[in-house]
């Protein structure tokens, strides 16, 4: 048990060296920083003092090595745009962009497993196949074009919900949130739905899938024999069987969530991570873009770790014998 | 209903309706089981034997129905319950042991939740008590240490223990009948008669009969008291075990027996029957066994047998019509032994037979009255009695 946690965190420690990699040869090869950072009239020895100064003439591993543990520390140098330090530009803009995947992940959490219940155990019933053919939407439609749909009904038509920004946010001094004011909670709500509608849809079909094979195996014909009631055999022991594969879906999705984030938080002109690193990919603006490849990747080695821990958790075949290595 | 079977199945017909046409996959077949008795049942796959099971616990999967016959269990019927009161008769009147205890137990939760929600849905115990008769019954099918047991999960037990396991479900509310559809098939050998006994042991100690589903024709001769022998959705032959094993009369019962490797000389013997059991959408007319019985006559594939007495068995097949004269020998009797190749061939029918007559088997023509002969109604289980 211990050793798979052990083995995990090296395997994920691992992951994260091989990312850093990638952002510190962007971060190297893409462009020269040094003339990203001066003005025309820079003269050569200036310039030159410039690169001493940045360590720019170090050899390449003990460049990387300072990469790596300046970013560790969460020091990923200064964007070329706004000349501030990219980990507090990162660090204004995350809670922006964690609340609102946090918040499109329940959604299709709470929507989507209820759902895949429902359609999995009524497959016949016209409900279900509702469910059915409104999920093929959600998972046909592009996420841009549902957000400006959802714009165009409930903030322009309807005029119910705000169609941009995050509404009024309470400073919390670590974090800012929108949870806890009237607007803020309702301007989550239409990105939330545009990021989470692929999520839910695909948790529905996840879960419905597994149902249904589940309710085929011998066990749950066993559980029927035992004269067990409907209700212990459908969410007892059928739903917790279903849950091992859920989990890892919403797992790994949760992670593209934060990710896929760019496109919503542009629609929505959302002031999180995923619009500073648009603007950072327009300006060539290189800490910024290196920094946020870093957290994203950082974000899904810890969600995965995560999603193994849980597994551990329900399956006692994990728990009791240790995966095989 | 003191004196009355456990279980009464009269008439019970299985469909299942597909695109190309119902299929009749059990084909009114009746028998009963007494209270402490032992019923094996016999046939290939395919025969219908499971499928019985299935009907008599009301799970038949969809499309699969009841299409005809009653079920009666302490002489109350069964087959047309609501599902609900069904539910509540499963577990706590009829118990279950599957074929594959690897897969018949919950991976995602202990033995000793399985076991007491069981016994709690029941019999409405407590959560202690519960959790004494669970231990309780753990020790009585042999798994030691049962209170410390408790806590596994079924991927901690071999594949025998977990039999124990399902065993100890199936009789955890002190049912009145338990099917137990191939209980050993998935096991190892070395573990399949201790399996064979823990079941007979504790259905004895709980006063439970037993339907017994196997294809193995040595568990059935060891343990049964009595046995049906299936073939294509019908019964056979039906009868107490020792004639059944040892004077079998059906031909394909014959045949079943000799399919069974015995030691003859210090050398093992298999006589096959040749050619294959029909499928449910080809069941010839007449008797079912026709196409591959070595003595078949013309009424074989004509009218379907009713189920014949023959001392205490009952005989679905034409040569024990008792209004056919004479009685034929068959089958050949221990003088026949020795002979390694059985002829079973094929029966070619006479050219153009008179529906007029009856052929026995020998072939000699029976005239009869007009029709007479043919007129036995199909799927007549009651007795037909000796003129
Ligand atoms: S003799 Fe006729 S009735 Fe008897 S088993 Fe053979 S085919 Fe069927």
């Amino acid at each position: 048990m211990i050793g798979f946690i052990v083995r995990r965190i090296v395997q994920a420690i691992v992951v994260m060296l091989v990312v850093a990699l990638i952002s510190f040869t962007m971060f190297r090869f893409v462009g020269d920083p040094v003339n990203q950072m001066v003005g025309v009239e820079t003269t050569p020895a200036e310039r030159a003092a410039l690169r001493d100064d940045l360590g720019l003439n170090d050899p390449v591993p003990v460049q990387f090595w300072r990469f790596v543990s300046d970013a560790a520390q969460g020091d990923f140098g200064v964007s070329y745009q706004f000349k501030r330090p990219v980990a507090e530009l990162l660090a204004a803009r995350m809670p922006a962009t964690l609340e609102l995947s946090f918040v499109s992940a329940l959604f299709a959490l709470l929507i989507g497993i209820p759902m895949g219940v429902y359609t999995g155990l009524k497959r016949d019933h016209w409900l279900s196949k509702l469910f059915l053919s409104v999920s093929l939407i959600g998972i046909s439609l592009p996420t841009f074009l549902i957000g400006i749909l959802l714009i165009f009904v409930f903030a322009v038509n309807l005029q119910w919900l705000p169609s941009f920004g995050r509404g009024q946010v309470v400073d919390l001094g670590f974090w800012t949130t929108g949870l806890l004011t009237v607007s803020g909670l309702k301007a989550l709500i239409l990105p939330s739905i545009t990021l989470g509608l692929f999520q839910m849809t695909l948790i529905m079909r996840l879960v419905r899938a597994e149902m249904l094979e589940v309710l085929r195996s011998d066990y749950i014909r066993f559980a029927r024999a035992r004269g067990l009631r409907d209700r212990t055999i459908n969410f007892g022991h059928a739903l917790k069987n279903t849950l091992v594969p859920v989990i890892t879906i919403t797992g790994l999705q949760l992670g593209s969530v934060i990710a896929f984030a760019i496109i919503t938080e542009t629609v929505f002109q959302w002031p999180g991570m995923g619009l500073l690193f648009l603007q950072a990919v327009q300006n060539v603006d290189i800490p910024i873009m290196a920094a946020y490849l870093l957290m994203i990747a950082f974000l899904f080695v810890v969600i995965n770790l995560l999603v193994d821990l849980l597994y551990v958790v329900v399956d006692p075949r994990i728990r009791l014998t240790g995966p095989a290595a | 209903m003191e004196a009355g079977p456990v279980l009464s199945v009269r008439d019970l017909t299985v469909e299942f309706p597909t695109r190309r046409g119902t299929l009749t996959a059990i084909d009114g077949i009746s028998f009963d089981i007494a209270p402490g008795e032992v019923l094996g049942v016999v046939g290939e796959s395919g025969a219908g034997k499971s499928l019985t099971g299935t009907s008599i616990i009301g799970l038949l999967d969809p499309p699969g129905r009841i299409a005809g016959g009653e079920i009666h269990l302490e002489g109350r019927r069964i087959d047309n319950l609501p599902a609900d009161a069904m539910r509540t008769i499963r577990g706590r009147r009829i118990g279950t042991v599957f074929q594959d205890p690897l897969t018949s137990l919950n991976p995602l939760y202990t033995i000793g939740r399985q076991l007491t929600e069981t016994i709690r849905t029941h019999l409405g115990l407590g959560r202690r008590a519960a959790r004494d008769k669970a231990i309780a019954l753990l020790t009585e099918v042999g798994i030691p240490a049962a209170d410390k047991r408790l806590n596994a999960y079924p991927h901690q037990f071999s594949g025998g223990m977990r039999q124990r396991v399902v065993i100890a479900l199936a009789l955890a509310a002190d049912p009145v009948l338990v099917v137990a559809d191939e209980p050993t098939t998935a096991l190892d050998v070395s573990v399949q008669a201790q399996i064979i006994n823990i079941l007979k042991r504790m259905c004895r100690e709980h006063g439970a009969s037993v339907m017994l589903i196997t294809h193995d024709m040595g568990v059935i001769a060891e343990t049964a008291d009595r046995v049906a022998v299936m073939y294509a959705g019908r019964i056979a032959e039906i009868g107490p075990v020792s004639d059944v094993v040892k004077r079998p009369r059906h031909p394909y019962t014959v045949g079943l027996m000799g399919a069974i490797p015995r030691r003859e000389g210090g050398e093992r013997r298999l006589r096959q029957i040749p050619g294959a059991m029909p499928r449910l959408d080809a069941i010839p007319p007449g008797c079912a066994f026709n196409p591959r019985c070595p003595e078949a006559f013309a009424r074989c594939r004509l009218t379907r047998p009713g189920p014949m007495e023959v001392d205490a068995s009952h005989v679905a097949c034409w040569l024990y019509d008792p209004d056919a004269t004479p009685t034929p020998d068959f089958p050949p009797s221990e003088d026949d032994e020795g002979d390694t190749e059985t002829e079973w061939q094929t029966y070619t029918p006479p050219p153009d037979p008179d529906p007029q007559h009856a052929f026995t088997a020998s072939g000699e023509a029976l005239v009869e009255g007009p029709g007479r002969a043919f007129d036995l109604p199909q799927s007549d289980w009651r007795k037909v009695t000796r003129p």
